[in-house]
């Protein structure tokens, strides 16, 4: 708890009165199960590379930042009443999701989405592909035609394969290569399928200057190289040209 | 108008693989909602249905063996009632789909088991039948003793008795909370998808298409209401329909000791 | 840590909705009985539609809609004279001294808002369902006993008060010690209402953990933290039904049933 107001930013630098007495505290939504984007560590803190990216952004922005975590099911509809004012929960930029909330520019490229199976051989359009419920891995396959089976959590997703109940796990790569990580009985396929935009934060449409805020700050990470330093750190995507 | 029939002509049936392959995916209407979360429906009448009508014989049997003299049967129902109704569903289906899935690495006869229609519906059935099971037995408790003398006086015993008289008013005594345990096996039916077994090509009951649309639309408030408006639908059928037999089987009381025996729903609701 | 903490959420929101629900369930009966009809169609319209939705169901939008019930209401009795519409496109917003909690209010504080937020919502449903029972239980007071306050010249409300309600709990007592049950069986449900349960711990921290995320890597624990639950739930039912039985004996003591007859005649 301790760490969780990080930054004490001087706000009277902050241009419009309303939006520092709007934004006093920025609380920053995440999910907290999906390392190494954002995860809750040892000491029960969210941790991962969300967390030391949005610790920075704050600090860039002179913004006083909160850390929140929320179920993903409702992660947009509680922005939207608005128990927090972002979401950085690794959250692909969609265009069904922009006409809801708004995005800021991506702060990474496109994680491509990967197979995790148990042997090299896999032909997708012949095997039972597992994914979790309602993600947009789980709409590609369904518009494939391939055999989808769906779990509530990307866990069980892992567990079906080892299982023998599903062939393979279709999900972000970055989860992949973690979640297998030191595991010998499973493989990550050459095969990947680019889905989904870039990665962004989610505000609420009427929050532009928060949004201009931090949109500045990523370009400002972006343009010192430090993005990168952070993407390669905790290898979520690949890196920005 | 047109556009609606075409919809349900689409997924009315969705649920159970007949008709479009793809879900929608953009422009959601309203008719969508309710024709795809109705179409989930099915599954939760099949899961409740199923397992409410082998659940009572088997909870006649946990009943009959709770009351019993011989001591292992006893405690062996008593350890069922126990078990199942001491835990929260949630958890069973854990479990179930845990061991399904070791046994299924063994033997293939348990291939089937790890699906949602044989495996949900095994944990439901054993799971009211321990519930039921706990309310028949309240039941044959609270069974007048003149009852039973009368039916030594006529000279039954054994089986007879027990199928023309401690059964029947088992059944009448047990009635109105059997019908409050038939409305929660249909609510714990939502379960099934939401947190136990997997969905197979996006066939689910309906509460997984009420969350697939709360998660497209990112408007919980339009899917979920639908499908609270379904369930209290079928609560209202379930409590008509139970009172029909309820009333059939008080068909020879008198009225007015009938609306007194009604009129206090005693024991055990779930 | 949270693992252990979480125990004991999930037994203050026991203790907390309990008599909760009980006020509730106890105000919706007699909401139903009343002579007043639109405050008896109230009374028995939330009986039946609470106790028709799935509990689930119920979870999944309520919190939401009652988070902003409640801040639409502070909104409009805090800054009357607010210039924007509070639906703007798919955002609410309401003017900052109208938020619950206040925004920059420590995150402690939001937790137990949230936390409350979800007592009061487990209190609605479960209270549909008490109510439900005390109704009956109002009706199973035997008739006599009224006629005989009646006889004496008690009023309608004086009856009610020192007849009915000191003789309905011996009649209401088996359905509401159920719904003790069903209520303690509903808690892993917490966790859709945003609270960190006992089964939101037994997930995090019982999934596999890789070398890099943590010092203590292990495999899929999942099976052993839910043994635990099932282990924590099955004694906390066998303690409930033990206590149950005895206020069960202590109330049934005096009074015109069976159980209070056989009691006399052992005592005898």
């Amino acid at each position: 708890m301790k760490n969780l107001i990080l930054t004490t930013a001087a706000l009277a630098l902050t241009s419009s009165m309303a939006f520092a007495e709007s934004h006093s505290v920025v609380r920053m939504g995440t999910e907290g199960a999906y390392a190494p984007w954002n995860f809750i560590n040892d000491a029960g803190e969210v941790d991962g590379f969300e967390r030391e990216l949005g610790d920075e952004l704050c600090a860039r922005a002179e913004l006083t930042c909160e850390w929140v975590t929320n179920d993903w099911d409702s992660i947009i509809p509680n922005l939207v009443s608005g128990n927090y004012d972002t979401i950085i929960a690794g959250m692909s930029i969609t265009p069904e999701r922009d006409e809801i909330i708004d995005f800021t520019q991506e702060y990474t490229p496109a994680d491509p989405t990967a197979f995790v199976a148990m042997t090299e051989d896999l032909d997708p359009a012949n095997s039972v592909i597992a994914a979790q419920t309602g993600t947009i891995q789980a709409g590609y396959i369904a518009d494939q035609g391939w055999t989808l089976v769906e779990f509530a959590t990307p866990e069980e997703t892992i567990a079906a394969v080892r299982a023998g109940e599903a062939d393979a796990v279709f999900a972000d790569q970055s989860y992949l290569a973690g979640a297998i990580e030191g595991q010998d009985d499973l493989i990550m396929l050459e095969q990947t399928v680019a889905l989904g935009g870039g990665v962004g934060m989610g505000l609420r449409e009427s929050d532009t200057e928060l949004r201009e805020k931090f949109d500045a700050a990523i370009q400002s990470m972006k343009d010192d190289g430090s993005l990168n330093e952070l993407i390669s750190k905790w290898e979520v995507a690949s890196l920005f040209e | 108008m047109m556009e609606c029939l075409d919809t349900i002509a689409d997924y009315g049936l969705r649920s159970i693989g007949i008709g479009e392959r793809l879900l929608p995916r953009e422009n959601f209407t309203l008719c969508q909602q309710f024709t795809l979360i109705g179409s989930g429906m099915l599954w939760n009448i099949y899961f409740g249905v199923l397992s409410l009508l082998a659940g009572f014989f088997l909870a006649t049997a946990v009943a009959l063996g709770k009351a019993a003299r011989n001591p292992v049967l006893r405690k062996s129902s008593e350890w069922f009632i126990f078990i199942f109704r001491g835990s929260p569903l949630f958890i069973q289906f854990f479990f179930a789909y845990f061991l399904f899935l070791a046994l299924k690495g063994q033997y293939p006869f348990f291939d089937p088991f790890t699906a949602a229609w044989l495996g949900a519906l095994l944990v439901l059935f054993l799971n009211t039948s321990a519930y039921t099971g706990e309310i028949f037995y309240g039941a044959l408790q609270s069974i007048p003793k003149g009852d039973i003398e009368a039916a030594d006086a006529y000279g039954l015993s054994g089986w007879s008795r027990f199928r023309r008289v401690i059964w029947p008013t088992m059944l009448r005594l047990a009635w109105p909370a059997y019908t409050n345990e038939a409305i929660f096996l249909f609510h714990s039916t939502t379960l099934v998808y939401f947190s136990g077994f997997p969905a197979w090509q996006q066939k689910g009951d309906a509460l997984y298409y009420a969350s697939y649309f709360a998660d497209k639309t990112f408007n919980p408030f339009v899917p979920y209401p639908i499908l609270a408006g379904y369930f209290i639908l079928l609560t209202l059928v379930i409590i008509t329909l139970m009172g029909r037999i309820g009333a059939r089987l008080n068909r020879h009381l008198p009225q007015e000791a009938k609306r007194t025996r009604f009129r206090f729903r005693p024991q055990l609701i779930r | 840590m949270g693992f252990y903490w979480s125990f004991l959420t999930v037994l203050t929101l026991l203790a907390i909705t309990a008599p909760l629900a009980l006020i509730f369930g106890f105000g919706g009966a007699i909401a139903a009985r009343s002579t007043i009809a639109p405050l008896s169609w109230f009374g028995k319209g939330y009986i039946a539609i609470v106790r028709g939705v799935p509990d689930i169901a119920f979870f999944l939008f309520f919190v939401i809609a009652l988070d902003q019930g409640i801040e639409y209401l502070r909104h409009k009795i805090k800054c009357p004279d607010w210039p924007d519409t509070i639906r703007q496109g798919n955002d609410f917003i309401v003017c900052q001294a109208a938020k619950m909690p206040l925004g920059n209010a420590p995150q402690w504080v939001h937790e137990t808002y949230g936390y409350f937020i979800a007592v009061f919502t487990f209190a609605i449903v479960f209270g549909a369902f008490a109510g439900n029972v005390l109704f009956g239980a109002m009706r199973a007071v035997p008739k006599p006993q009224i006629e005989t306050a009646e006889a004496y010249g008690m009023t309608r409300r004086q009856s009610f008060w020192r007849i009915i309600v000191p003789q309905m709990w011996v009649y209401a007592l088996p359905g509401l010690g159920n719904l003790w049950m069903v209520l303690i069986k509903a808690t892993p449900l917490l966790f859709l209402l945003g609270v960190e349960d006992i089964v939101y711990w037994a997930r995090e921290l019982g999934g596999t953990k890789t070398p890099r995320f943590t010092d203590y890597p292990h495999g899929d624990w999942r099976v052993w933290y839910f043994l635990v639950l099932l282990v924590f739930y099955l004694a906390f039912t066998r303690l409930s039904e033990i206590v149950l039985d005895r206020v069960m004996r202590r109330l049934t003591a005096g009074q015109a049933t069976s159980g209070g007859e056989a009691q006399r005649r052992a005592a005898a």
